[in-house]
């Protein structure tokens, strides 16, 4: 009699602990064929709450790392995931994508990830400046992470994309909750256990599953959440834009509807870095 | 022979001695003359909208009065935009975008900016002249500051526009096409500048609404811009209040939209344009830490803090407002604040001695006395110096609260005039979480005479500017904008062109 | 050893009486600057400024005829009818002082200041400036300017300044003392802050301190000028002790005094805007501040010519 095999409890990837929705609730996911795959946690405004409290405890300490550091944990995250590429690419399958399609994202995502784990030393020097003021002070602009991004993913491209919103904010020393693709989550759940082992801490990357319905108020409206990156239609960008008024948020909404290549190197830049930064500008004077 | 110890030894004896303690006569003795500022401001009876570079007359025919702060007589009549006169605006710059503007190269779109500067220069007397009596400032404000900033402001951006391959390392930049700006009524003519420049130097077009309180500056701007051959609908003002500005920020033609002034407000724009797609900056209001650590240099602190609370009467978005001090030199602090602040001369702001002017308008005064009552009231030792100050106009004498709390309103809501809070501190991480524990995030000051100290506090204090050991420093070069509710998007420096261009 | 050092010896003082910024410093007294005195508060000042006056001549080649001319030039300053008043005093070299008080007469308020203690160097042995300091003050000086010994300031041996300066206010018996810190050559505004708070703490209320000899590339400006009112002013409230101030070389226009008198004016207060509390070091501004009168008084712009040649031409 042939064995049963052992099936994986997806778990979400929050606080650098592997968690169920707080409601309990699941919803299930299919093989491409449409059987039973597994069923995915369900999370919910409560689940959002704490990953924005585990990323408001681990935002210090990461934005303090120094950039090599950051860069290595970056370049560590590749290794991870090109050491689990043929998993990873299963995951993806699961989607429908062939499995040379799937196989070009994940090599994409580590390439993504290394490309950015680059950025870390660098795009500081590229940034900021000094400032000739006119008068006897010395003036320089440097940039520091805004603090806790709030990132939704898109449907399609279920791995790339969802990394390539999380690497350019975690690159300066942001914390990120993002919600994962609700019809392909399941990469996700392989991702979270991928950044588990990557040495980057607990809290710096929160990953949640469900459904953005559910969701897309409590990203609009937490306070603590400096800004949204996030790939939504016009009503998402509308509530997420009104709610961001309340305090102020900074909101990096792409369209849905547009088309996206994030295979392309034009998904990466530095100016996505850019967008989760705050410039800051401090002056001294120049005297004995 | 007399020793270093001996003689502290005696002369802190002599205190001790019952001898009332020594004070500083701090009078007038020698008191100067009124030094009235006497250059012709050249007002007009009645200044109309400034729309595809002509002076034209409001469709709906309706004018307001723009007042003198200082002495409540009026200066000269606005046109009261409608939505007819902001369609407009907005026709005109978009045709002035697609016809000329967009299609100029940089290099000639910069000798207009340059032209700007060297007319504005050229008049810089008339407009501080103008501009203190429209809002009350300090003429020596408005002299030194103020017009020749806006100026330099010109000069520096004109110089940015046919070098827009360096502003964004790497790529392509281009212009957003029309944008829309409301500018509040602290620095009339400095907002101008610090919105115009960067946005016709990256080749935008724009319609801009003064505040409905400080009107006359832009609109002596717009005969700069006639006088410099500026294309017709480059820049565009239409004047009014508050439905004047919902009309410039909610028009469906801008493709990016500015604002300066209250979080509030700011609030409320924001919400306007949710699922509009359009770029904003925002930069709001305040409630600034200045910092105070017991090695300071003490004298130089002190004019820092008065340079950041009552610099332009307090009506300033950075303003120094939360003053925290270490313990240790608290008493010091606050005696030596004193002691300056009776120096300060508050009245008519034409004269040349004026260091504290008018308040900017009855609606501003009202909102401070409020204010100081509700510090009162929550048990803050108030002090104001006994100036005596003009029978009419606005004004407020500058008020120091000592023994503030953080959770009285003093120390959290913006005040925007001429009051301070005092608050204490023991240690620095004391400090950066009193200075941080604030929805605003615009500027700090730091004041220490230790090197690693300044770039530990610099680097910890959630503030787009932090200053350290001076405050109230600005300069076209350098980036302004804030943290937070304190607004996003900078201005000045390369960084302030970054908002008003797109990547291509 | 580092803790004996000069500069841990400094850095200690500077800790005791707080640190000076630079900047904060020149941009506070640029502000003095933008006062606007107009009418009757400027022929107050005007008249003030000149009561301040410690009219000098300090050159190889004063002679009796020389001081004597100078000190008619202090007693009647310009025409009467113009109510210029005296200067506080005359200032000259020791070999000087008789020769001043032949033509001051005793009778008189306007004083004689002598530089003593080898000026402008102050380099030669205490004793020999101790006895210059007595000559001095034998042939009729009211004042005496002494310098510091810079050098034991910037070695770090302050009891070996302060002991000298105490034996000179010793020396000087009645005469007033003014001590010279030749701000030139502290360089620093945290030195001047420094060694005004060495000299205050061993010189008598009514003693001055008093920036520089006039001898040397930089004199006195209005930066070094706050920063010792500032050092007075808190030595004061500290101690109740009012020390006296002299800037001294680089004043020459009446715009100038007045821009100095403002500084008085908002750092210490109406006590010290009186030639007791105050004093200029200067030659050329006397005929500058008469010139300023005259205009007041005429409305026309005065040529030099017009006024005595006081210890320097035009």
């Amino acid at each position: 009699m042939a064995r049963l095999p052992i099936t994986k409890t997806p778990k979400v990837y929050v606080g650098g602990a592997f968690i169920r929705s707080e409601s309990a609730r699941v919803f299930p996911i299919t093989g491409f064929a449409g059987e039973f795959f597994a069923n995915i946690p369900q999370c919910t405004r409560k689940d959002l709450r704490n990953a924005v409290e585990a990323a408001a405890k681990a935002g210090p300490g990461w934005a303090k790392r120094t950039a090599y550091n950051r860069g290595q944990i970056l370049y560590r995250l590749g290794e991870m995931i090109e050491a689990r590429a043929g998993e990873m690419a299963d995951a993806i399958m699961l989607g429908g994508a062939t499995p040379a399609a799937a196989a070009r994202e994940v090599a994409a995502t580590v390439d993504r990830l290394i490309y950015y784990a680059g950025w870390t030393d660098k795009y500081e020097q590229v940034l900021g400046n000094v400032n000739p003021v006119a008068a006897p002070y010395f003036n320089f602009t440097v940039t520091e992470p805004m603090g806790i991004i709030g990132v939704i993913a898109p449907d399609e491209a279920p791995l790339l994309a969802l990394i390539s919103l999380i690497a350019p904010a975690i690159t300066s020393g942001n914390t990120v909750v993002a919600l994962a693709s609700s019809t392909q989550p399941y990469p996700a759940i392989l991702l979270g256990e991928m950044l588990a082992t990557s040495d980057l801490p607990g809290g710096v990357v929160n990953l949640l599953t469900g459904f953005r319905k559910e969701l897309i108020s409590t990203f609009a409206t937490h306070t603590h959440l400096r800004a949204i990156s996030a790939v939504v239609n016009a009503e998402e960008r509308k509530a997420l834009a009104l709610g961001a008024a309340d305090s102020v948020k900074r909101t990096h909404l792409r369209k849905a509807e547009d088309k996206h290549d994030w295979l392309a190197d034009s998904a990466q830049s530095l100016e996505a870095i850019r967008e989760t930064l705050e410039f800051k500008t401090t002056w001294h004077p120049v005297g004995a | 022979m007399p020793t270093l110890t001996a003689s502290k030894k005696s002369n802190r004896s002599a205190v001790r001695a019952g001898r009332p303690a020594p004070e500083l006569i701090l009078g007038d003795l020698w008191e100067f003359d009124p030094a009235p500022e006497s250059a012709d401001p050249k007002l007009k009876a009645r200044y109309e909208l400034f729309i595809d570079g002509k002076f034209v007359a409001p469709k709906g025919g309706r004018y307001f009065d723009s007042i003198n702060p200082a002495n409540e007589q009026k200066l000269a009549e606005i046109a009261l935009a409608g939505p007819a006169d902001v369609d407009a605006a907005y026709a005109a710059a978009q045709r002035a975008y697609d016809g000329v503007w967009g299609k100029l190269p940089g290099r000639e779109r910069a000798k207009y900016l340059y032209r700007i500067a060297r007319l504005l220069q050229d008049r810089a007397r008339e407009f501080a002249v103008a501009e203190t009596l429209d809002g009350g400032k300090p003429i020596k404000e408005s002299r030194d500051f103020d017009v020749p900033m806006a100026a330099a402001h010109f000069f520096y951006h004109a110089g940015w526009a046919d070098k827009l391959d360096y502003v964004a390392p790497g790529r392509k930049v281009a212009p957003l096409g029309v944008v829309g700006q409301v500018i509040p009524w602290n620095f009339p003519l400095l907002m101008c500048a610090w919105k115009l420049a960067p946005a016709l130097a990256m080749g935008n077009t724009v319609v801009l609404k003064p505040a409905e309180t400080t009107s006359i500056t832009a609109l002596k701007l717009a005969e700069i811009f006639q006088d410099a051959g500026l294309p017709p609908g480059v820049v565009n003002f239409v004047t009014g209040a508050g439905e004047v500005g919902a009309a410039v920020m909610n028009h469906p033609t801008p493709a990016k939209i500015a604002f300066t002034g209250s979080t509030e407000v700011g609030k409320i724009i924001m919400r306007g344009l949710a699922g509009t797609d359009k770029k904003m900056t925002m930069e709001l209001g305040g409630k600034a830490a200045n910092i105070v650590f017991d090695d300071a240099p003490i004298d130089q602190a002190v004019e820092g803090i008065v340079n950041g609370i009552f610099f332009n009467q307090g009506h300033v978005c950075c303003a120094g407002s939360r003053l925290l001090v270490q313990e240790s030199v608290a008493a010091k602090v606050l005696a030596k604040l004193k002691n300056r602040i009776r120096t300060l001369r508050v009245g008519d702001p034409m004269d040349k001695n004026t260091d504290i002017g008018a308040i900017n308008s009855r609606e501003q005064l009202d909102k401070i006395t409020r204010l100081v009552a509700a510090g009162v009231k929550e048990g803050g030792e108030m002090f104001q110096p006994a100036c005596k100050l003009p029978a009419k106009g606005f004004y407020f004498r500058p008020t120091i609260f000592s023994g503030v709390s953080m959770s009285s309103r003093v120390a959290r809501e913006e005040i925007f005039g001429p009051v301070l809070s005092i608050l204490t501190f023991r240690t620095v991480d004391e400090a950066i979480e009193k200075a941080n524990n604030t929805a605003y995030g615009l500027s700090a000051g730091v004041w220490t005479d230790k090197g690693s100290r300044i770039l530990k506090m610099s680097t910890e204090l959630k503030a787009g500017v932090v200053w350290a050991n001076t405050y109230n420093k600005f300069d076209p070069t350098s980036p302004f904008g804030g943290y937070k509710e304190s607004g996003f998007g900078r201005e000045g420096g390369r960084q302030g062109l970054l908002d008003y261009c797109k990547l291509v | 050893m580092l803790a004996r050092s000069p500069q841990a010896a400094l850095q200690r003082l500077f800790d005791e009486v707080g640190s000076v910024d630079q900047i904060g410093v020149d941009e506070r007294v640029a502000k003095y600057g933008t006062r606007s005195i107009k009418k009757a508060s400027k022929i107050q000042g005007l008249k003030l400024a000149a009561s301040m006056v410690d009219l000098t001549t300090l050159e190889g080649k004063d002679t009796p005829g020389k001081v004597a001319s100078l000190c008619q030039k202090a007693l009647a300053p310009h025409d009467p009818e113009l109510g210029v008043p005296q200067v506080a005093a005359v200032c000259v070299y020791p070999a000087m002082v008789k020769h001043a008080r032949r033509a001051l007469g005793r009778d008189t308020a306007v004083r004689i200041a002598s530089v003593a203690t080898a000026f402008p160097s102050g380099q030669v042995p205490l004793k020999t400036r101790l006895a210059e300091v007595k000559a001095a003050v034998a042939d009729g000086a009211d004042e005496i300017d002494m310098v510091i010994n810079r050098g034991a300031f910037l070695a770090g041996e302050f009891s070996e300044m302060q002991d000298e300066i105490a034996a000179v206010v010793q020396a000087c018996g009645d005469a007033t003392l003014k001590v010279i810190l030749e701000v030139s050559e502290l360089e620093t505004y945290d030195n001047i802050r420094a060694a005004s708070f060495l000299a205050m703490r061993v010189i008598r209320p009514g003693d001055f301190i008093k920036t520089s000899t006039g001898k040397t590339s930089l004199n006195a400006t209005l930066g070094n000028n706050q920063v010792m009112l500032e050092a007075i002013r808190d030595f004061y409230l500290a101690t109740g002790v009012a020390i006296a101030m002299k800037p001294a070389g680089g004043i020459r226009t009446a715009k100038q005094a007045l821009t100095f008198l403002v500084a008085v004016k908002e750092t210490l207060g109406d006590a010290w805007l009186n030639n007791r509390r105050y004093r200029f070091g200067a030659s050329s501004l006397l005929n500058d501040l008469v010139r300023q009168l005259e205009k007041e008084k005429t409305g026309a712009y005065q040529a030099p010519y017009y006024f005595s040649e006081a210890a320097e031409s035009y």
